[in-house]
């Protein structure tokens, strides 16, 4: 998928608009120019290996589809995110208490107890799964047709894939994963251009709104900046 | 063992946060040298807090990058005392703060005094409802302290810090607009209150028509330029949406580095160093007092004895029962014997909340700062009637957002799918078209809820971790029930399209994983009596005279409110205490 190429849906249409807004603006608040990226299908994962790049891609289409209004997962280059998110200190749990002894069968309330990191529970979970839909659909995950896997999806949330018991939050870490990259500032490779912010209506890091905490109930006419000085 | 032994100070601070900053200043005002030990990094607006690189959730409301790493310091927790304990490994339920500035850097800024009946709790109950009131199994505690006494300390640090609100009651006189259920104060808040955003305005009409007395929530976020009495200085805040969980950009947002440390650390008697560890308080051959502390540097890994005269325990509430455990000062107490004092009473928040959807109204939820909204306090726990009502406790609730980020703070009604076509959808109609209405409340202590060290697991020095046993009591659960009615009436009030209730039920167990709040308090707890306090009245050690310990950790139990108000307040307290009769005479003050 030609990620530079996002559909024309109503959130870009509203991201277009927006920029219509910022048109009016002093010359000295013209929008950067977002810096060019790859394609999604030519980007060179830093963590995960070819399968699970294609697991990815797969699943993050349909925890968050491009289908409808809003981008997709894919247009917002989730993928990238949590590639990039699993290469650095989220995967490899480098701020978290991981000495032993380890109890990953412990009670859930006491929070995660899994002896692996996130990128290694993404390593194994990914294998675990996609045993599961090669005996259960006779195809690896992304092979199947998108309700199939939406069903698959479905089993490891409730957790009819027996997963052992350090990889039970595999699917809560993909699917939070997968909402971070939606929503996070681009600057971690996710939320491309802003899209998703477009989107919902969030201005992003404007930060600055004095003069318009007591205008209550008026839509905010701004589109998004980022960190990075992009707008939408 | 130590490698280095340095040269001896007066006054040595463990911990650099609200507490640590307050007693350096009130110290070296005395003329005393005063060392503080950071075991964070050092921070300060500028680089730290920024524009823009704050202002980014994932980094800071994600991966709480301000706060305290798991790595670096835990503890174990387990439901009840048969229970293996395991460690807390991913921050979830609360998030103790990390370097210079603390839990001070990052908190909303709520800034509660607490209730004349909060001060004096188990006196209150028997004498308003009888000592049969209290159910067997809750250990609650006067503070040794009254809300009269401490109104003066409460009072400075209010205007140190710079509060925003409006005042209930001045010396005895009800104020229209206040909190009319507030202890009498002695004069108004530094500051008016903050602008309303949409979403507190339509509480507070909805609350104002039931009966009730919504009152703007004081805000330790400056709603005017403000300066203080060291001189430093407040920016108003421009309602930025990135509070919580981050450091203010904006100089905005009361904490240690703009209210107090920018001219502490002009005083050529006052040092601090950062990245500096305390591993242990060390203690003379008698055991009486302590002769300093031995610190390890995280970078270079260099044991230091630092001798002083005073050694001020003022770091997180948790990590103060922590230290005065490694240290061996006071005895571990123990729930089957209800022996010794040190880990008792450690007790938490219990607070709930109503979401409100409304797709024809723009609520701009991303404009907001940590404690915006309007408040009632008409079920505060001096309201309840405890026979009826069965329950001890109370509960202030509160309109007001605090932020639109997208990632921690989208609410979607009941029944959205969690990911897929549906939740895409979903995000697209709801994101800004909902508000809540939320319960802040009480928590009782309890016999079997405290604190000790874990037998099993060790922190990167080789130290036992701490253990949490604590889980939810029928009491707290039957308060938080009450206020789901009273809240969830007042959201029916504002006809809402689709309302979801989130507070705990019935049988409810403690969960660590979701974020509920960083108001851990008790375990070295204040009073009149050293067979059930760990400190006296002015947080001096029962057990050696020249070591104080300043923070929550000395509440008996849990305050409804927020509880930084009183930590400023208690802080305040004791270094006058201290200036006054300790430093001319070092003993027990009681």
């Amino acid at each position: 998928m030609d990620s530079q190429q996002p559909p024309v849906r109503r959130g870009f249409l509203k991201a277009s608009m927006a920029g219509a807004a910022v048109a009016t603006l002093p010359a000295t608040a013209i929008a950067r120019k977002p810096a060019p990226v790859e394609p999604l299908d030519k980007y060179q994962p830093v963590y995960l290996k070819a399968p699970e790049w294609a697991f990815i891609m797969a699943a993050c289409a349909r925890l968050i589809p491009s289908e409808g209004n809003g981008p997709g997962a894919i247009e917002a280059r989730v993928p990238v995110f949590i590639d990039r998110q699993l290469a650095g200190d989220y995967g490899k749990a480098s701020n978290w208490y991981m000495a032993g002894p380890h109890d990953p069968a412990g009670d859930p309330r006491t929070g995660f107890q899994s002896p692996l990191p996130p990128a290694e529970i993404y390593r194994q979970g990914i294998v675990a799964f996609q045993a599961w839909c090669q005996s259960t659909h006779g195809k690896a995950f992304e092979a199947l047709d998108a309700a199939t896997q939406d069903a698959a999806l479905t089993s490891l949330e409730k957790g009819e894939v027996k997963l052992p018991a350090e990889l039970r939050d595999f699917f809560s870490m993909l699917s939070q994963n997968t909402r971070e990259g939606y929503f996070a500032d681009p600057i971690h490779g996710g939320n491309y251009r802003m899209l998703a912010w477009s989107y919902i209506g969030f201005p992003g890091a404007r930060g600055a709104y004095t003069e318009w905490v007591s205008q209550h109930n008026r839509p905010y006419p701004l589109g998004p900046v980022s960190i990075s000085g992009e707008r939408g | 063992m130590a490698t280095r032994t340095d040269p001896k100070k007066d006054v040595v601070i463990i911990g650099l946060g609200w507490t640590g900053s307050i007693m350096g200043m009130e110290l070296a005002n005395e003329g005393l040298q005063v060392l503080a030990l950071e075991r964070g990094p050092d921070r300060d607006t500028v680089p730290d807090f920024a524009y823009p690189g704050i202002v980014d959730e994932l980094r800071y409301g994600i991966r709480c990058e301000l706060m305290q790493q798991t790595r670096n310091w835990t503890l174990t927790m387990r439901h009840d005392t048969k229970k293996q304990a395991l460690p807390y490994r991913v921050l979830g339920s609360f998030l103790p703060g990390d370097g210079v500035g603390g839990a001070g850097v990052h908190w909303n800024g709520h800034n509660w005094r607490p209730l004349e009946a909060e001060w004096r709790l188990r006196s209150y109950i028997e004498e308003t409802f009888g000592k049969e009131a209290i159910p067997e199994g809750m250990t609650i505690q006067d503070w040794g302290v009254t809300a009269a006494e401490m109104e003066p300390y409460l009072d400075r640090f209010e205007y140190v810090a710079g509060i925003s609100g409006k005042a209930g009651n001045i010396q005895g006189k009800i104020m229209p607009g206040g909190n009319p259920f507030e202890a009498p104060r002695s004069r108004e808040y530094p500051m008016p209150p903050l602008a309303n955003t949409y979403d507190a305005s339509l509480f507070a009409d909805a609350a104002r028509a039931m009966g009730y007395h919504p009152f703007p929530r004081p805000a330790a976020n400056a709603s005017r330029a403000y300066t203080n009495e060291y001189g430093m200085q407040l920016g108003p805040c421009n309602y930025c949406g990135f509070c919580e969980r981050f450091g203010c950009m904006n100089y905005s947002k009361s904490s240690p580095q703009t209210c107090i440390l920018g001219a502490l650390k002009r005083k050529p008697n006052f040092s601090y160093r950062a990245n500096a560890e305390v591993l242990r308080i060390e203690k003379a051959s008698d055991g009486k007092t302590a002769t300093g502390v031995t610190w390890i540097d995280t970078q270079t890994k260099q044991e230091v004895f630092q001798p002083a005269d005073l050694v001020l325990v003022c770091a997180y509430a948790l990590n103060n029962v922590h230290m005065l455990m490694l240290s061996q000062i006071g005895e571990q107490y123990d729930p089957l014997t209800e022996t010794g004092t040190l880990g008792r009473n450690y007790s938490y928040q219990m607070s709930g909340g109503t979401t409100l959807y409304f797709s024809d109204k723009q609520f701009n939820p991303f404009i907001g700062t940590g404690s915006v909204g309007m408040t009632i306090d008409d079920f505060a726990i001096s309201q309840i009637d405890v026979k009826k009502e069965g329950f001890i406790g109370g509960s202030y609730i509160t309109g007001g957002h605090t932020g639109g980020r997208p990632i921690g703070q989208m609410p979607l009604p009941p029944g959205t799918p969690r990911w897929g076509k549906g939740w895409k959808e979903a995000v697209g109609k709801w994101y800004g078209h909902s508000m809540s209405i939320g319960s802040h409340g009480s928590n009782m202590s309890y016999r079997d809820c405290y604190l000790d060290l874990d037998p099993t697991y060790k922190d990167q020095y080789g130290r036992p971790l701490m253990r949490m046993t604590f889980d939810w009591k029928d009491n707290d659960i039957k308060m938080t029930l009450f206020m789901k009615a009273r809240v969830e009436a007042i959201a029916k009030s504002m006809n809402p399209e689709k309302m979801a209730s989130g507070f705990k039920g019935e049988g409810a167990h403690y969960d660590i994983r979701p974020y509920q709040s960083t108001h851990n308090v008790g375990g070295a707890i204040m009073g009149h009596d050293p067979k059930t306090s760990a400190v006296n009245r002015y947080l001096q050690s029962w057990h050696c005279h020249n070591v104080f310990v300043i923070g929550a950790s000395a509440f008996p139990q849990n305050l409804q409110y927020n509880p930084t108000g009183a930590v400023g307040g208690l802080a305040y307290w004791a270094a006058a205490a201290i200036r006054r009769d300790y430093l001319k005479n070092p003993r027990p003050l009681v």
